[in-house]
């Protein structure tokens, strides 16, 4: 009973927000026949998505895939470097500032020329440019979570004569673990960003990114409105996905801590 | 003792540097000897004829001079000219440059005091923490450059827009922060400053927005470098001739015949990247040093 | 050898020495900036002993607790554990901890943070369960088998910690403060319960705190210390009846002895301010 009560709370003013939200949009724009082609009614904007439903299925899947793949690799190599950086003090005092400075050069930039090595048609062009993205911050976090340890605990297991392995399994990687979901989240809304942008460079016509900038090219407004949704409930799906994946792996965590875990 | 150390460790973190420069040539050019295009000087030096010819072993169409030039090739780019009888491109680059730095300090700024007052009201109030936050968060996840073109072609403000769009990145870790850092203070600061019978107002400018500067600085740094991809991004759309993005888009466009200045603009690109972050660091460093416990940065 | 016969001389009887610490010395640094955490340490601690160190911040009584477990090393003399050099007592698993913070992993069950030690060593899964069930009951915490540390009060957290150093019944348990976050109350029932503990166990304890009372009420002896450098000035007896209970909270004797260990404390105070008040003098002449 208590539980319910306080999960609504929980979710419950934010949906007010929403609702009230697309509500006062739409009945604002019909009262005051606004005749925006900019802003379309959110009931214009579902007949269109409708309407173009096809074409924006395959751009969905074309370009999630995009997002996906580029992430797995990403948050891979990510892991893996960030696993092998933090077992060397040295290795970590300097590469961790090198990441750091890595992740505010614009990766963005470099997607011309990986469509000039891989080709129009390819996705690996979106894929490279997702896995360069979400690289960084994954891996300095990684190994923030991996060094940034209680020392009793260190202590602790020195007592038990336990061998490095050991310490790295049952300590120094569940600690992690938080870090690394909150950079997991960073680079899923990188993820998303990637692939879309990524595409403004060059790729097929019904891809999110082509679509969206052909559309509002051709002033067909609700149709590009369509596709960005398309694209914010892309990654808001990843997203919720990530922290759903989050409350399953860490059950130990409290919920005002992982709320905190931005 | 300290310091000492600290020295120690920004001369290992710039031999690093060098390093990974030494290491990105090694690579390239690695890449080119093996996989590249065939070579050959044909000439004489001090009367000696020379001619020496390279036909690497493999092929590979990421190491051909289209797809990767000569390191040194993207170097002499800045210097030649852009356009026959036109000025150097390092010039050029340097302006768009100071273009797209327009932007996103713009966007910075107005991103940036977003997020703070932002944060200052939802910290106020549980309620709008609760009903705003998920927004706050979930607006992160929609690929903002998805809006970009309607943005631009909207607001009809050219370099200002662009700045817009850079504003949505830079704010988002601000409230973060704020959120956190006007908390951050310990509970019996708040307790005294009841005791005081201060204002919220007081409560804010004594104990909150004090508490916060590490916080904020923190969430600046990554604010920065999001301004500065929200800049070059936003003008991808905007169809204005001016900025690194327009610049990226032109030398992508006439790729085939100098691969090498579009190689030059991304290097532009990272250096602007690079200094606008050093630049809010270099200023955290000088309001906050000595003053504030070093804070973990929130998010790489 | 040599080494051997002057900590058997300072240990208080003729059993089996579990610790034997011989002309130790630690310091911190190099050089100029060295600083002498302790000075001369000799000591003996015989089976089935329950010693304090106490002393003021600085007398090295936590680091002195750390060369036993062979976290540091000394910089110079000798540390033994069970007759072997500490490193080897450590690699043998022959002591357990229990800091002043309970050190729990937030990620594991209450049970399964007791189970630790023993995941460590490789016993098995039935062995596991089946022990921290039985130290649970030791502890009395029962019924939180399931639980996270943080659903736990720090005195219950604190009872967990010391569960887990039990786990692996070790012939030495070292305690560094592990009630000095508890408020009062809290400790003195700790402390009637780390009592049952020792009895019914039987574990030599080597116990740091900055308590008079507590030091007095679970020790069989009391080793004073002073502070710079660290020194031990005088090692008390206490020759309280065992079992201890809250009565003997109100023994005469147990105030005699508290008396006598804040003597010997403030007799350092008053060595060391005599001290400085000579070099100020002798500055001055």
């Amino acid at each position: 009973m208590s539980t319910l009560r306080r999960r609504s709370a929980a979710w419950l003013p934010p949906l007010v927000v929403f609702v009230a939200v697309i509500v006062l949009w739409e009945v604002s724009f019909l009262a005051l026949e606004v005749k925006s082609f900019l802003i379309p009614r959110p009931t214009v904007i579902f007949t269109a998505l409708g309407a173009e439903w096809p074409t924006l299925a395959r751009g969905i899947v074309y370009t999630g895939t995009e997002a996906i793949v580029g992430l797995a690799f990403g948050v891979a190599l990510g892991t893996i470097a960030g696993l092998a950086t933090a077992r060397w003090a040295t290795a970590r005092q300097t590469l961790v500032p090198l990441g750091t400075a890595m992740s505010t050069i614009p990766i963005i930039a470099f997607a011309p020329i990986t469509i000039n090595w891989f080709g129009f048609e390819s996705q690996l062009p979106r894929i490279t440019i997702v896995a360069l993205m979400t690289f960084f911050p994954v891996m300095v976090n990684t190994v923030r979570g991996l060094t940034n340890v209680d020392p009793a605990a260190i202590e602790l297991m020195a007592s038990y004569a336990a061998p490095d392995g050991t310490v790295l399994r049952k300590v120094r990687i569940p600690n992690a673990l938080p870090y690394w979901f909150t950079a997991l989240r960073i680079a899923v809304t990188l993820s998303v960003i990637g692939a879309v942008v990524g595409e403004f460079f060059g790729g097929p016509l019904y891809s999110l990114g082509i679509y969206v900038t052909n559309q509002t090219g051709s002033f067909k407004y609700p149709n590009a409105w369509a596709a960005i949704i398309m694209a914010c409930l892309l990654g808001i799906g990843l997203y919720l996905l990530a922290a759903l994946a989050e409350r399953i792996v860490m059950p130990w965590q409290r919920r005002a801590d992982s709320a905190a875990g931005e | 003792m300290g310091s000492a150390s600290a020295a120690l460790r920004r001369r290992r973190v710039a031999l690093a540097w060098i390093l990974l420069a030494v290491a990105l040539v090694v690579v390239w050019e690695g890449a080119k000897w093996l996989f590249g295009d065939p070579w050959r000087i044909h000439g004489s030096l001090l009367g000696l004829p020379i001619d020496i010819e390279h036909i690497p072993p493999f092929h590979s169409r990421i190491a051909s001079d289209l797809s990767l030039p000569h390191v040194w090739l993207v170097f002499t780019a800045f210097v030649d000219p852009a356009q026959r009888q036109g000025s150097p491109l390092g010039l050029i680059l340097a302006g768009q440059a100071l273009f797209t730095l327009r932007e996103a300090l713009t966007g910075f700024a107005l991103g940036g005091s977003l997020g703070l007052l932002l944060g200052i009201g939802l910290v106020h109030s549980r309620l709008a923490e609760r009903a705003f936050v998920p927004y706050v968060v979930a607006s992160q996840t929609v690929p903002i450059l998805a809006i970009s073109p309607l943005i631009v072609v909207a607001t009809k403000a050219g370099w200002l827009s662009v700045a817009i769009i850079s504003a949505y990145l830079t704010f988002f870790p601000v409230t973060i922060a704020a959120l956190r850092g006007l908390r951050a203070a310990d509970a019996r600061a708040f307790e005294l400053m009841r005791s005081y019978g201060a204002s919220a107002w007081a409560v804010l400018w004594k104990v909150r927005l004090p508490s916060s500067v590490p916080y904020l600085f923190a969430s600046l740094r990554v604010a920065a470098a999001a301004a500065v991809i929200g800049a070059i991004i936003g003008e991808l759309p905007a169809g204005i001739p001016d900025g690194l993005g327009a610049s990226l888009l032109n030398y992508n466009q006439y790729y085939t015949s100098g691969p090498e200045r579009l190689w030059a603009t991304i290097v532009m690109c990272s250096i602007v990247g690079l200094g606008f972050v050093g630049l809010v660091r270099l200023s955290e460093w000088l309001l906050t040093r000595n003053r504030y416990r070093p804070v973990e940065a929130l998010a790489a | 050898m040599t080494a051997g016969a002057g900590a058997a001389a300072a240990a208080g009887g003729g059993a089996a020495l579990v610790v034997s610490i011989a002309g130790v010395t630690k310091r911190f640094g190099e050089g100029d900036v060295a600083v002498s955490a302790l000075e001369g340490i000799d000591l003996g601690i015989s089976s089935g002993e329950f010693v304090s160190l106490i002393g003021p911040s600085g007398c090295g009584k936590s680091t002195l607790l750390r060369l036993i477990g062979d976290l540091t090393s000394p910089t110079n003399g000798k540390v033994l554990v069970n007759g072997k050099p500490a490193r080897r007592a450590r690699l043998d698993r022959d002591y357990g901890m229990v800091f002043q913070a309970p050190v729990l992993m937030d990620w594991r069950t209450v049970a399964r943070n007791i189970e630790l030690p023993l995941e460590v060593m490789g016993h098995s899964r039935a062995a596991r369960t089946a022990r921290s069930a039985d130290l649970l009951k030791l502890v009395e915490l029962e019924g939180f088998a399931t639980r996270h540390p943080w659903q736990l009060s720090g005195g219950m957290q604190q009872r967990v910690a010391i569960a887990r150093a039990l786990a692996f019944d070790p012939a030495l348990l070292l305690m560094d403060e592990p009630f000095g976050a508890l408020d009062e109350m809290t400790r003195e029932r700790m402390n009637l319960e780390l009592m049952n503990i020792w009895t019914r166990t039987k574990t030599t304890v080597v116990f740091v705190t900055h308590s008079i009372p507590e030091a007095v009420f679970l020790s069989t002896r009391v080793v004073v210390m002073s502070a710079r450098p660290g020194r031990i000035t005088r090692i008390v007896d206490v020759d309280l009846p065992q079992p201890r209970t809250a009565d003997t909270r109100e023994d005469e004797r147990y105030f005699e002895l508290v008396t006598t260990v804040r003597e010997a404390l403030r007799g350092n105070e008053d060595r060391s301010a005599s001290a400085a008040a000579r070099v100020r003098a002798e500055g001055l002449a």
